[in-house]
């Protein structure tokens, strides 16, 4: 129900009497107060948890000629986020840039490039909230970039061809997006049922799952997912020709040991 | 060593592509605000302002309204001056700040790796 009203409401939107900084709202970006304290205090400490490992684990994998690199792959997240798209029924969202990172220099160093831009999006230009910075690195970060990468690693294998890497990479990028927005929507859903005042009002977030899953959803099934994809397949494929011996995702295991 | 050399000198070009498409993203993502403008969308799903809320279910969740100005960043929105009306100087604002961002974010990142990535090849 409202779904139908708030979609309605923000069609009737014109672009003269709204302030411009409406536009620029970027989805999955979870602001201050939409997630409870029950909510966001255990992502805090789990994105805290897996960040500690990732240090470890890009220590021990990444090598230190592959540093630019990742500098390079933070700052492309960050720019590739500010690309907000339209779509019907009045909202915007954007591609993350998780999936290639994480294909490219391994799940562990993309949760750290995709949080340093995330954390720095949130400090300076107020793009997600500062109590959902555990959260929106935890979904953006770290639940994306394993997401895309162990379904890369599952379809694409090195041997497999330039044209089945190229369709493994679309889906990774595509099935990451859209698993990271249905997690996002699952963590506003959930707050009506865990955060109501005595008389049933929400107190963080007011819409539950039923709502927050489609409406999350099949933006990122029609539009976003398939942008992510094609970002992930055509970089991927770029490296491929161009510096194969780069992609963590061919590597065996250390740093030096490419297959 | 001259093999070696060689390498380094392929990635080193390799490198600056990747800068060089960097920046011209930079400059080209006025399309994250003129796209959206020009098709009157509004905020992403759940992300509206407190007001927006309001108007949409009733009424302000009470913790919504606590939390929502728990943190004023320095350039909210990516842009220097939100009340702005036009959009040519929005999107020069949109520019800056993401060359600003991506470079804070490229410069943090770089020095985190050399932390972490004390002694490698």
């Amino acid at each position: 129900m409202f779904y139908q009203t708030d979609y309605s409401y923000i069609y009737g939107f014109s672009v003269s009497n709204i302030d411009i900084s409406d536009f620029l709202k970027v989805i999955m970006h979870i602001p201050d107060g939409y997630l409870s304290p029950q909510t966001y205090i255990p992502l805090i400490g789990i994105f805290v948890g897996v960040a500690a490992v990732s240090v470890k684990k890009v220590k021990k994998e990444v090598s230190a000629r592959d540093i630019p690199y990742l500098g390079m792959a933070a700052a492309f997240s960050f720019i590739i986020m500010m690309f907000n798209l339209p779509v019907p029924g009045g909202t915007t969202g954007h591609a993350v840039g998780s999936a290639v990172i994480a294909i490219l220099f391994g799940p562990w160093a993309a949760t750290i490039a995709v949080s340093v831009a995330l954390i720095i999006q949130a400090l300076i230009f107020g793009d997600g909230g500062i109590t959902a910075i555990g959260a929106n690195c935890f979904n953006m970060a770290v639940f994306m970039s394993f997401v895309a990468y162990y379904i890369f690693k599952l379809l694409g294998k090195r041997s497999a061809g330039n044209k089945r890497i190229f369709f493994s990479a679309f889906i990774s990028g595509y099935l990451s997006l859209v698993m990271t927005s249905i997690l996002a929507a699952v963590e506003f859903g959930i707050q009506p049922l865990i955060a109501s005042d005595n008389y049933g009002k929400a107190l963080y977030c007011p819409y539950d799952l039923s709502i927050a899953i489609p409406a999350m959803a099949i933006e990122h099934l029609l539009i976003f997912g398939i942008i992510e994809g094609i970002i992930t397949a055509i970089i991927v494929s770029y490296f491929l020709r161009n510096e194969p011996g780069l992609i963590y995702a061919f590597r065996k295991g250390g740093k030096n040991d490419n297959e | 060593m001259l093999s070696e050399k060689g390498v380094k000198m392929i990635m080193n070009k390799l490198q600056k592509k990747i800068l060089i498409v960097l920046l011209c993203l930079c400059i080209i993502t006025p399309i994250g605000i003129l796209l959206p403008a020009f098709f009157n969308a509004g905020d992403a799903w759940g992300e509206w302002s407190a007001q927006t809320v309001k108007e949409l279910v009733g009424y302000v969740p009470k913790g919504l309204e606590k939390y929502s100005d728990v943190w004023k960043a320095p350039l909210t929105d990516y842009t220097v001056k939100s009340n702005d009306k036009s959009m040519v100087h929005q999107s020069g604002y949109y520019i800056v700040s993401g060359i600003f961002g991506a470079t804070v974010t490229y410069v943090v990142m770089l020095l985190i790796s050399r932390l972490i990535i004390k002694n490698g090849k």
